[in-house]
């Protein structure tokens, strides 16, 4: 337990120090919801209506985005080998780093939505469950992200193919995500139903990445 | 002899030599039956009148863009399971041709919604799942084609393949979901409602030739990428030897 | 015999035989360069390890 904990702090230090990248990501985040009122104009009734949507979908890239160095740090300077050799069970050294890189790059997300929202022109309401939904969903998009960052982590240029390979498989946490932070201002479905279901998906790939992640880099090891 | 044996590549392109023609003859005449069915035997639906003619091809690609994935899975398994060569070649094989498949289905499915619907495209539950299954496939293909030593590409496909295969039900279910709760019901539906047998013997019949199609494809395919493979290892003993 | 929309159906059909048609053409002329390249590497003596071992290592 300590050695994941020790690698939990590690991942910690490396992702905040300078030139780690941590709040790259929320930088982008911010300029992505930015350049959506250049593009769709400034009218704020329409800004509201899309606003959950156009946070999901800056979260979404944010995360893609940032995943690509998950392990190719690691493969770098010969750190995955060690973690590769070590008695620790790979599954769960894969999971601790997610957590890690949620902990530096999905929290700072996290945080920034509700500001965001604002620009957005959102309701009080709309963004609570916006937050609410992305603190639950993006570790979920994390999870699965690890798959494609195990599977291209022997490429140089890995972080578009990443993108490609991992975005189709976000789509039923992006439906539940937004369908659940729009449920709560609109009326036809209860906000219970899609965050149930979004929070089921959440722990789902929380099993699923660590497993197929671990799997890929074994046999990217060999 | 154990069919395990047909796994060598060597037998197996033994075999698929003898196999391959009757397949295919057996595939034309499929073919010929079908589409004389098609045009000449089925009648018109009543309500959508000549254009259920496209369904006859729409229903089948969509099968088999289903049917290539499950292929691709299979051979997967075999790769990462037992590590058998043949079905990294099998697997590779199938995303190209179910690829194409998958395109057909959305290019057919977007002629037939035109007169059906008044529009190219909706965003109705199956045309999405399919979408998203045809972009996982080139996803695959991507891979495929990004990591060069094949057996390692083989691997790394074959786990994203098997990811694909636990979340394409996860798919389908929330983008049906997220279609009833944005047009409730409002889209024609194919399904669901009986089919009578006179289109129905017909689409069966066009269906097997599609899945012989297939079969004859994928396993011409599986030939030359034997090939290429046996190609890149004497390429590498003469560089080894020209040292 | 087609009604109002042969164009679509016409056209659906025909799309299908060009992807399938160029699928065929692409996997014939592949296998044709990929038996072409080995029958240039064999023409040169060069020959795969199991063929070798088989040879008694006489390559």
């Amino acid at each position: 337990m300590s050695a994941l904990s020790s690698l939990f702090v590690r991942e910690m230090k490396l992702a905040t120090r300078v030139g780690g990248g941590a709040l790259m990501g929320a930088l982008f985040f911010l300029i992505v919801v930015t350049v959506v009122p250049f593009g769709v104009g400034p009218d704020l009734n329409l800004l509201a209506r899309i606003g959950p949507a156009i946070l999901w979908i800056g979260a979404l890239l944010a995360t893609l985005l940032s995943l690509d160095r998950l392990f190719q740090a690691d493969r770098d300077d010969g750190g995955l080998d060690l973690i590769l050799m070590g008695e620790t069970p790979l599954e769960l050294v894969v999971l601790v780093k997610c957590l890690a890189h949620w902990t530096a790059t999905g929290l700072p997300l996290v945080i920034a939505s509700p500001v965001l929202a604002i620009f957005m022109n959102m309701e009080p309401v709309a963004i609570g469950a916006t937050t609410l939904t992305l603190a639950v969903g993006t570790p979920a998009l994390t999870f699965v992200g690890a798959i494609g960052a195990a599977l291209t982590v022997s490429l140089r240029r890995g972080g578009l193919l990443l993108a490609i390979l991992v975005l189709p498989l976000t789509v039923p946490v992006m439906i539940f995500g937004v369908s659940a932070a729009t449920a709560a201002v609109q009326e036809p479905v209860p906000f219970a139903t899609p965050f149930s279901i979004l929070a089921a998906l959440g722990l789902f790939s929380m099993v699923l990445g660590p497993i197929a992640g671990a799997a890929a880099l074994r046999f990217a090891g060999d | 002899m154990r069919l395990i044996d047909y796994a060598n590549p060597t037998r197996f392109l033994g075999l698929s030599a003898t196999l391959l023609p009757w397949l295919a003859a057996v595939t034309a005449i499929t073919f010929a039956v079908g589409l004389y069915m098609v045009f000449f035997v089925a009648p018109a639906d009543y309500q959508q009148g000549e254009t259920v003619k496209i369904m006859y091809i729409h229903v089948p690609f969509a099968w088999l863009s289903m049917f290539c994935y499950m292929t691709m899975a299979a051979s997967a398994f075999g790769t990462l399971v037992w590590r058998h060569p043949l079905a990294d070649v099998s697997a590779k094989c199938a995303a190209p041709i179910g690829a194409a498949f998958t395109f057909l289905a959305l290019a057919t499915g977007s002629l037939w919604g035109k007169p059906m619907w008044g529009t190219w495209w909706v965003w109705d539950a199956r045309l999405t799942s399919v979408l998203v299954l045809f972009i996982m496939y080139l996803g695959l293909i991507a891979l495929q084609e990004t990591i060069e030593d094949p057996a390692r590409a083989a691997k790394a496909s074959a786990i994203l393949t098997l990811v694909g295969v636990v979340n394409i039900p996860i798919i389908k279910f929330s983008v049906d979901w997220w279609n009833t709760l944005h047009q409730p019901s409002s889209v024609f539906r194919m399904g669901g409602s009986t089919i009578a047998t006179s289109m129905l013997v017909p689409l069966l019949v066009m269906a097997v030739a599609f899945t012989l199609l297939f079969l004859v494809f994928h396993l011409m395919a599986m030939r030359n990428e034997i090939l290429r493979r046996r190609i890149r290892a004497m390429r590498m003993i003469e560089a080894a030897g020209a040292e | 015999m087609f009604g109002n929309h042969a164009g679509f159906i016409f056209a659906a059909y025909g799309i299908a035989i060009l992807v399938i048609a160029a699928l065929f053409v692409w996997i014939v002329v592949d296998g044709r360069s990929q038996r072409r390249q080995l029958a240039d590497l064999e023409s040169r003596g060069v020959r795969r390890r199991s063929e070798r071992s088989a040879d008694g290592g006489t390559a």
